[in-house]
């Protein structure tokens, strides 16, 4: 079933371009990694998707329109923007009370047993914990929250790096039963690698990349070309060229390149791209091109 | 019938529990529009504990102030015994008086404070979007926080005021008896019922219902304002006035101001004054002449309105 379905999805702000007509479609039960540059859009199309936002074009999210259904639609969709929206002022337990009291899916044993795992004590107030026990915190409301979609906008912004683990390690440990859909943004891309089932990249408002992790690693090859075979290399046309410590390493799209895997083999190590690699590949020319481009 | 009565008794306590998690499912099925009304409230009233915090400070203080005041009172009293009736209960009703109006006026300061800051607050400190993201819609965030200022304050505000009162009286009476006097005269001239229902009445008429549009307005800014939510609300309207005053010469807009504040003369008579005496009971006369006022119901679509605006400014409105 389809999560999120967006046509045109389209957002200006005055003569900026947030948004410029993305098409989207998020099928129940994936990972979905949302990642592009600062001032991309990730935030403004994860704020339309939630209802923060108005804008111009087709967007359903469950079967509802999140700009005018907001409310009803926070039943089943949960977010966490940042570390830094629990209020100040207010006490784990009122955070329980006030979650369980507003929201009818809401497990207040389970987030109880979440919180007790960690040092998060009840009584406390928001502003005295760290900004990793803030996080903590968020996560075990919104675990115990039984939604059909979780958005997540850089929910480890801040945190150092125990906690960025723990917390995607008990998102799916705990959490993600593969009947959910996750949708994540975040500059620390290396980190969610291994948890994301999608990943889009987003530039300038629009969608320039969009690919399964399986489809990854059947497409996509990295070698290290070795300095005999450079032509043969560069004659293939990889995606991209990037030297390390002297030595050449090529993208190929094993779509839009003719070569075959033992052609590729004899032209150096071929590996599975990270994401990383393919952002910079895809982004990096992308931008180049922009500066490049005449104004 | 029962439909769970015609099972076989060895299901009797199956059934039983099935029937106590249909009630419990009915229940919360009912109650369920109300929750996220009901839990609204008593979020603002963790955040913004100098909602009772004030009030119930001021009178303490009061009381601290006449417990130093009660060493006079057995010669006040023989004093007044010398006095006509009339002048009897105005000395003594007086200081009684005087505490109701100072928990109403603390309750209105903390109310036009509480409503300037409801719906800046949470966008300053980017709460806003942890509220969002539950399934509570901005009318019911809006409205339970003008709730507040319309009806929880002034509830709030006659309680302590009942209190403050009885303790008053308890502590004179303790004092009179103490030094072998008599309370039948400060008794007597206390009609305390009449005290308190003629308060309520002036809650609700005029914290409530006059004042609403006033709230309203702040509540408006308070959602709209990106910074400096108070200057917002009253230079627009000292703006208006004054070029009033300089393109007409007349003072109409100030003078409608005015009587809104001070209760008004024209539309709900000295009633509404919150200098009114206490002492005076509400007749149905009154009453009558309250709700026919057109200011009331005025003023009423006006607050309906600016609180509409308000739950469209909260949608659209992110963190500042």
């Amino acid at each position: 079933m389809t999560c999120i379905e967006a046509r045109g999805l389209r957002k200006t702000f005055g003569s900026t371009v947030a948004l410029d007509g993305i098409n989207l479609q998020v099928q129940e039960g994936r990972i979905l990694g949302l990642i592009g540059p600062n001032g991309a859009g990730k935030t403004t199309a994860l704020n339309a998707i939630l209802g923060l936002t108005d804008y111009e074009g087709q967007l359903r999210v469950l079967g509802r329109d999140p700009w005018t259904e907001r409310d009803q639609l926070m039943r089943d969709v949960c977010f966490i923007s940042d570390v830094a929206v629990l209020p100040r002022w207010i006490k784990v337990s009122q955070t329980l009370d006030y979650v369980a009291g507003v929201h009818p899916r809401f497990d207040r044993a389970k987030a109880e047993g979440f919180l007790a795992k960690t040092s998060v004590g009840s009584t406390r107030k928001v502003r005295e914990l760290s900004k990793g026990m803030i996080a903590q915190l968020h996560l075990a409301l919104v675990m115990a929250i039984d939604a059909r979609l979780l958005v997540l906008d850089e929910p480890t912004l801040g945190l150092d790096i125990l906690y960025r683990k723990q917390f995607y390690d008990s998102l799916l440990n705990d959490y993600f039963d593969r009947r959910r859909t996750i949708l994540v943004t975040t500059h620390q891309v290396e980190e969610i690698q291994n948890v994301l089932t999608d990943v889009m990249f987003i530039d300038r408002g629009r969608i320039v990349f969009e690919c399964s992790m399986d489809g990854l690693e059947s497409r996509y090859r990295e070698v290290t070309v070795r300095p005999e075979q450079l032509a043969a290399a560069r004659a293939l046309s990889p995606m991209n060229e990037r030297q390390v410590l002297g030595r050449s390493i090529m993208l190929f799209d094993s779509k839009s390149t003719n070569a075959g895997a033992d052609q590729l083999a004899a032209l150096g190590d071929v590996r599975t791209p990270s994401i990383v690699d393919l952002f910079v590949a895809v982004i990096g020319s992308r931008a180049a091109y922009a500066q490049g481009a005449p104004q | 019938m029962n439909p769970m009565s015609s099972r076989s008794s060895a299901n009797d306590s199956q059934s039983n529990d099935s029937q106590v998690n249909d009630s419990q499912v009915v229940a919360r099925g009912v109650a369920a529009p109300t929750r996220p009304f009901y839990w609204s409230v008593r979020r603002e009233l963790w955040e913004y504990r100098s909602l009772y915090i004030a009030p119930l400070a001021v009178a303490a203080l009061f009381l601290f102030g006449f417990m130093i005041s009660t060493i006079h009172l057995p010669e006040k009293m023989r004093a007044v015994a010398m006095l006509s009736p009339m002048q009897q209960q105005e000395l003594i009703s007086e200081p009684y008086d005087f505490a109701a109006m100072l928990i109403m006026g603390v309750a209105f300061l903390v109310a036009i404070f509480y409503s300037l800051d409801a719906l800046h607050g949470e966008r300053r400190d980017r709460s806003i979007l942890f509220w969002k993201s539950l399934p509570v819609s901005d009318f019911t965030a809006v409205l339970s926080k003008a709730g507040i200022p319309l009806v929880v304050l002034p509830l709030l505000a006659f309680t302590v005021t009942v209190a403050l009162q009885w303790m008053m009286l308890l502590l004179s009476s303790l004092v009179l008896l103490g030094n072998g006097g008599s309370v039948a005269t400060l008794w007597r001239n206390l009609p305390l019922i009449q005290m308190w229902s003629m308060m309520l009445f002036h809650l609700i008429a005029v914290h409530s219902l006059y004042y609403a549009p006033i709230y309203g307005w702040l509540l408006l800014v308070s959602a709209w304002a990106r910074r400096a939510p108070f200057l917002w609300a009253s230079l627009p309207l000292i703006a208006i006035a004054v070029v009033e005053r300089i393109a007409f010469n007349t003072w109409h807009f100030a003078t409608l101001l005015q009587s809104r504040v001070v209760g008004g003369d024209s539309d709900a008579g000295n009633l509404t004054a919150p200098g009114s005496n206490m002492a005076h009971s509400p007749t149905l006369l009154d009453l009558g002449q309250f709700l026919a006022s057109p200011g009331l119901w005025i003023g009423l679509i006006v607050a309906a309105a600016f609180l509409f605006a308000a739950v469209r400014l909260r949608r659209s409105q992110g963190p500042i």
